[in-house]
């Protein structure tokens, strides 16, 4: 079930990944593979184990008490999952953005700084470069350039939202994660975010799970449908949309039902 | 009347109904005042009897109260002079106290919030335990500290290094100390937990895919945020600590003293102890009285000061949480 219609190596390479809570299962066996430097999109209804299955592609799912995996998920051909393989260098390379932005209560500076501090950056002027670079990245620089220093908790919504991104950009990620990062904001805000995401992955390779058909329309290269726990169809957006193979994929996005 | 009927409402259907509803609202009415008037009334005695220790106090206590008072020791089989030493003694273990109880308290919160996991039987067991610490009068505390710290701990220390002279093998401000540190570890413990849950997950979540250990994303993120519900539960441990009696009755407070604490191994005199002391072992009573009252107020307004602060402290954390969401 891969869409890699272009010679082009995958970032990620996912294989018969599944995700338990306890003795239920949340989602799989789900083998796709993610193109670099493209955007790839995740949709279905609630519940359908999307985000899930995005959680688990950073090892965040590990917090969850109970939660076990099984299968496989490669990032650049080295595997995620395994004995000695520490999930907070994996997760500096696979970056998250949450639903619901969760800007610390610090400064805005402070905020970005985050990740390169706890890595043991101490160089203020490096600091300060990449703080500029990150934010200027989350298109948030001109905003925010002259109240640095002010807390976090001042921005809007959709301010804070990039905020965050500019957060997991800051230590240089080579994947980002984006878990529905619009669906608490108004359209301007959400017009923002997108925009960004089309920007962003000129350079990164994105991974967003969205509510949104149109949404993933706009934004995504490739586009994964799950449905009931289950990849039911990947592939390129522009196909999945007009030309889907599998009829439970033409009736979600033809709004038939979810 | 049901819904299917077809024929429309007659108008005596209509009166019908507004006095049924007529009822039914002074039905509730009544209802609502009596239980108004009931909780009202058990505010009021809460309130009456508060008012009446204060204003005994503050009216009895008050006229004794002065410069000297404050900065003198106890004189004339304490019929006369101050109760400076004991405002010392109980700042002294009062520090201790907080050295030694909150760091433990804190840790163990943080681990049982932290690091255990919520499920297991063993973390259930330790709330339990901690619940069930909290209970223990706090005589048996004292009696603990005795047999514990002194007895055991001191005497143990004196054998060791003192060729068992008695230097810590009997009470002592630093045994004091520490059984009040014990006593005072659950409050510690729940409010440091309270505190912890009040920190929303999406800030972990924030900071561990940022790629920080847990070690980091608890000492940067979570402790920081949970500050000010630590210091509001160190601030009423300390304000219980002041206030106690047993704890220290066999452990370290002294019937009377004219000089300050001068190290850990010595005795010390404490504002709730001197009450227990001037009231049942004067031996002029009308002299003592005075006093007594004023010790009293003193008492009083070290422990208030430190509960409203504790209030104050809380209600700053909750107005910056309301804007943090």
């Amino acid at each position: 079930m891969t869409a890699n219609t272009e010679p082009q190596e995958p970032k990620l390479v996912v294989r018969d990944l599944t995700v338990w809570y306890g003795e239920k299962k949340g989602v799989g066996p789900v083998g796709l593979d993610i193109v670099g430097q493209h955007v790839t999109a995740l949709i279905g209804p609630s519940g359908c184990g999307k985000s899930t299955f995005l959680r688990s592609l950073n090892r965040m799912n590990e917090l969850i008490p109970g939660c076990r995996v099984t299968g496989d998920v490669k990032l650049d051909g080295d595997p995620i999952y395994g004995t000695g393989i520490d999930p907070v260098a994996i997760r500096r390379r696979i970056g998250m953005v949450f639903q619901r932005s969760n800007p610390f209560p610090k400064t805005i500076k402070e905020n970005v700084a985050y990740g390169l501090r706890i890595g043991g950056l101490r160089d203020a002027r490096e600091i300060d470069a990449r703080v500029e670079r990150a934010l200027t990245q989350a298109a948030l620089w001109e905003e925010v350039k002259d109240r640095l220093d002010d807390s976090a908790m001042g921005l809007s919504g959709g301010q804070q939202q990039r905020l965050c991104i500019a957060r997991a950009l800051a230590v240089e990620p080579e994947v980002l994660l984006m878990d529905e990062p619009a669906s608490a904001l108004d359209p301007i805000a959400t017009a923002h975010i997108e925009e960004l995401i089309n920007e962003l992955s000129a350079e990164y390779t994105v991974v967003i799970v969205t509510h949104n058909m149109q949404q993933a329309a706009r934004v995504a290269d490739y586009t994964a449908f799950f449905y009931l726990g289950e990849l039911v169809e990947f592939d390129r957006t522009d196909v999945l949309f007009t030309k889907p193979s599998n009829s439970r994929t033409e009736d979600y996005i033809t709004g038939r039902f979810g | 009347m049901t819904a299917t009927d077809a024929a429309p409402p007659t108008a005596a259907d209509r009166a019908a109904l507004a006095l049924q509803a007529a009822r039914r609202t002074r039905r509730n009415f009544l209802a609502d005042g009596a239980l108004a008037a009931a909780t009202g009334a058990a505010l009021l005695i809460v309130l009456a009897i508060l008012a009446m220790i204060l204003f005994d106090i503050v009216r009895n206590g008050t006229p004794h109260l002065s410069w000297t008072f404050l900065s003198k020791p106890p004189s004339e089989g304490m019929t006369a002079g101050g109760i400076f030493p004991a405002i010392v003694g109980m700042v002294e273990m009062v520090v201790l106290m907080t050295l030694a109880g909150v760091p433990i308290g804190v840790a163990t919160a943080i681990y049982l919030h932290e690091y255990a996991s919520p499920v297991s039987p063993l973390t259930r067991a330790i709330r339990i335990a901690v619940a069930n610490l909290a209970g223990v009068p706090s005589i048996v505390f004292g009696l603990f500290g005795l047999g514990f710290f002194v007895q055991f701990i001191g005497a143990g220390i004196d054998k060791a290094f003192f060729h068992g002279d008695k230097v810590f093998g009997q009470p002592a401000l630093i045994w004091a100390a520490l059984t009040m540190a014990v006593l005072t570890l659950p409050v510690v413990i729940v409010a440091t937990e309270e505190a912890l849950r009040a920190v929303p997950q999406e800030l972990r979540e924030a900071s561990l895919a940022l790629g920080a250990t847990k070690f980091q994303t608890v000492f940067n993120v979570v402790v920081p945020q949970a500050s000010t519900g630590i210091l509001t539960g160190t601030i009423l441990a300390v304000s219980r600590g002041a206030g106690e009696v047993a704890p220290i009755l066999f452990t370290g407070a002294a019937y009377f003293l004219p000089l300050l604490p001068k190290n850990l191994s010595s005795q010390f005199m404490s504002p709730s102890y001197h009450v227990y002391v001037l009231s049942t072992q004067s031996p002029d009573v009308d002299a003592t009285k005075p006093i007594l009252y004023a010790t009293v107020l003193v008492l009083l307004a070290l422990t208030f000061t430190l509960n409203i602060a504790a209030v104050v402290v809380r209600a700053r954390m909750r107005r910056r949480a309301g804007v943090a969401t």
